[in-house]
């Protein structure tokens, strides 16, 4: 009963599971796995 | 029956009510007290380290200054400050939600991982065979253990936090809690959130390296292994924020009776460290050539404004819930008489409201400022950074982390301190010894003088590169401050050791007050009266101080942000 008004953002926050599985993909996501993508695209440097 | 007597595995604790597990209690302890030996370790490398940049004095000679600033690095900010966010995630998960700790014999385990990974490491430092500073970029490469001993140390912390996950799972299950969690747990799961996060991209750095150490694989590529790299670096220092942010509603509850203003702004800022924070890391790769302007504005402008939101609502929330409390306590003269009357002689207090002060005002306002791309390349690796640096994680997390400890031991090891004056004063010292020597650090970047630089001068280069007398001046600023830093750390540590282990007893009593009768009276009144029954009254107890506190700190802010952008403009002639 209690669970059932609980307003959708507080739910989010109470639940730690999905803030960890989010927490784990935004910075996999928007940091390492863009960044990884950017640096093994890149042509070898042409050395003189 | 004395409320102090055990049954069977728990006691009641006389000060706060709270249940405390002597399993939990236990593992509480060693975490803190391992925590306090690194501290040792790192702050003998620090006064050697502020005595060798110190340009006048130059004590170490090259070979040992990377040697302990390798040591100083990983003891203060890997070691010294994790150990003690063990300590905070055992209290946050057993004792604030009433239940057992999930398993005792993984407590063990990761305990004795860690403790080995870093004595592990530290041996491998002091022995010269891994001076590669605390990055170990690559292409340097230690000794294989240093590689194992940091990887040790981090399972050792990754198996705490499942520990500590299992544990709330276990209290939500047994109903040891109703409703949300408490804004102190709250504030603990991010950082465990943030710590799974950090850890994973440790492994992703560190395994490669460890293999290219013994053999096993062709050098890591040096770009992939800064971004890697840094995904663990900076994600730590968030760990450090989630936890000292908590650690200061903790305290602030603790020593003004104060109550957060609104619980659901205050975890909804967390919320926002935990999916923004991590990625604002790329502002430590702004100068890489390999990563595109695109990925490092996304990373660094949009998403890491939401998580220096976050840290302004804390900013705001944690001081305006004091002012609260004060006016409630009746000091409602003027703007500021609520803030006057604080309890700054207990040393509890005065460490985190000095520690927030010093974080936002300097970490803050620096930070924001070095990871603007444009401004970063003015700055990218001179001692701006470590004058940045030594404001957040020195005079914000570790000056937080000790004004805990001046409650931990009385409430955890029920002992009490000696030398009650000199833990007054104790913080005092410390925040300006650190401050000072920030200030100096920074300074001294503004002229252009490089961190991580035995001599500043590079004598005998075929260029002559000598900096103005004034930044040398500023490295002697730096020196004093870190001396007093170092003093105030020493006292500190000396404190805390003799309390913690041979401290008068305080088992059948309420932990000794630091304040005076009266003001621990109206702080006790404050926190038994509760918050609700005054219901609208609460409403509309109005904080004109704080708002007067935020807006001298949206001013500074400002003034610092521009004066850098003017250098820049100076410096960068564009028509
Ligand atoms: C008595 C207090 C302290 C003093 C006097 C001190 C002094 C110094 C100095 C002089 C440096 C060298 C800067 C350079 O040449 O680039 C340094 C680096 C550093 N310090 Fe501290 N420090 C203190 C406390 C701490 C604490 C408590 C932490 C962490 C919690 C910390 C973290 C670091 C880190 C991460 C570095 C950079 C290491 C590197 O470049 O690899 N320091 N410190």
């Amino acid at each position: 009963m209690e669970e059932e008004k609980k307003h959708p953002v507080q739910k989010l926050m109470d639940n730690i599971w999905l803030l960890l599985i989010l927490g784990i993909l935004v910075p996999l996501i928007s940091y390492s796995g863009w960044g990884l993508l950017e640096l093994l695209r890149l042509p070898e440097a042409i050395l003189p | 029956m004395n409320s102090q007597s055990a049954t069977v595995d728990h006691r009641i604790c006389n000060t706060t009510g709270l249940t405390v597990f002597f399993r939990s209690e236990f593992f509480i302890k060693i975490n803190a007290v391992m925590g306090v030996v690194f501290l040792l370790v790192g702050a003998i490398a620090a006064i050697l380290l502020a005595l060798t940049r110190w340009s006048a004095v130059m004590f170490l000679d090259e070979v040992w200054f990377y040697r302990i600033l390798t040591l100083h690095g990983v003891n203060m900010l890997v070691f010294w400050i994790i150990f003690i966010e063990m300590a905070i995630l055992y209290f946050a998960s057993s004792t604030l939600l009433n239940t057992r700790i999930f398993s005792k014999t993984l407590a063990h385990i990761s305990f004795v991982m860690m403790v080995v990974g870093a004595l592990i490491t530290n041996y491998i430092i002091l022995d010269g065979r891994a001076d590669v500073l605390l990055t170990s970029y690559v292409p340097l490469q230690a000794h294989p253990l240093f590689y194992v001993g940091i990887l040790l140390f981090a399972v050792g912390a990754l198996l705490v936090c499942f520990n500590y996950f299992a544990t709330l799972y276990i209290a939500k299950k047994n109903k040891t809690y109703t409703g949300s969690v408490p804004l102190v747990t709250f504030a603990a799961t991010t950082a465990a959130i943030i710590a799974v996060i950090a850890i994973l991209h440790g492994a992703m750095a560190l395994v490669p390296s460890f293999l290219w150490s013994v053999g096993l694989m062709a050098e890591p590529d040096a770009g992939v292994y800064r971004l890697l790299w840094w995904g663990l670096g900076h994600q730590t220092q968030q760990v450090n924020v989630a936890a000292m942010v908590g650690v200061w509603y903790f305290m602030a509850t603790m020593t003004t009776g104060a109550k957060p203003l609104n619980e659901t702004v205050c975890r909804g800022a967390f919320v926002l460290y935990i999916l923004f924070i991590n990625i604002a890391s790329a502002h430590h790769l702004l100068v890489d050539p390999g990563v595109s302007t695109e990925w490092k504005i996304w990373n660094t402008s949009y998403a890491m404004y939401l998580a220096v939101l976050a840290s302004m609502i804390h900013g705001y929330t944690v001081p305006a819930s004091m002012e609260v409390a004060q006016r409630r306590k009746g000091f409602t003269k003027g703007l500021f008489g609520w803030f006057a009357k604080l309890p700054w002689k207990d040393p509890g207090f005065s460490s985190v409201a000095l520690s927030a002060i010093i974080f936002g005002f300097i970490g803050g306002i620096t930070g924001v400022t070095l990871g603007t791309e444009q401004i970063n390349i003015m700055a990218h690796n001179t001692m701006r950074i470590p004058g940045h640096f030594h404001a957040t994680v020195v005079g914000g997390t570790t000056l937080a982390f000790m004004g805990l400890c001046y409650y931990l031991v009385p409430l955890i090891f029920q002992r009490d301190f000696y030398l009650r004056s000199w833990a007054r004063v104790q913080p005092y010292i410390f925040a300006i010894g650190i401050t000072m020597m920030s200030l100096g650090m920074s300074l001294a970047g503004t002229y252009g003088v490089p961190r991580r630089t035995y001599d500043s001068d590079f004598t005998g280069a075929a260029i002559e590169t000598g900096f103005d007398p004034v930044a040398h001046i500023l490295l002697g600023v730096l020196g004093i401050g870190g001396v007093i830093a170092f003093l105030g750390m020493m006292l500190f540590i000396g404190l805390v050791v003799a309390a913690a282990f041979f401290g008068p007893p305080i088992k059948d009593r309420k932990m000794p007050t630091w304040q005076d009768e009266k003001s621990q009276k109206m702080t006790d009144d404050l926190i038994n009266r509760g918050y609700e029954e005054e219901g609208k009254h609460y409403e509309h107890v109005k904080t004109p101080g704080t708002i007067a506190l935020v807006l001298i700190f949206l001013l500074s802010f400002v003034i610092y942000y521009f004066a850098n952008w003017a250098s820049l403009a100076d410096l960068w002639f564009l028509n």
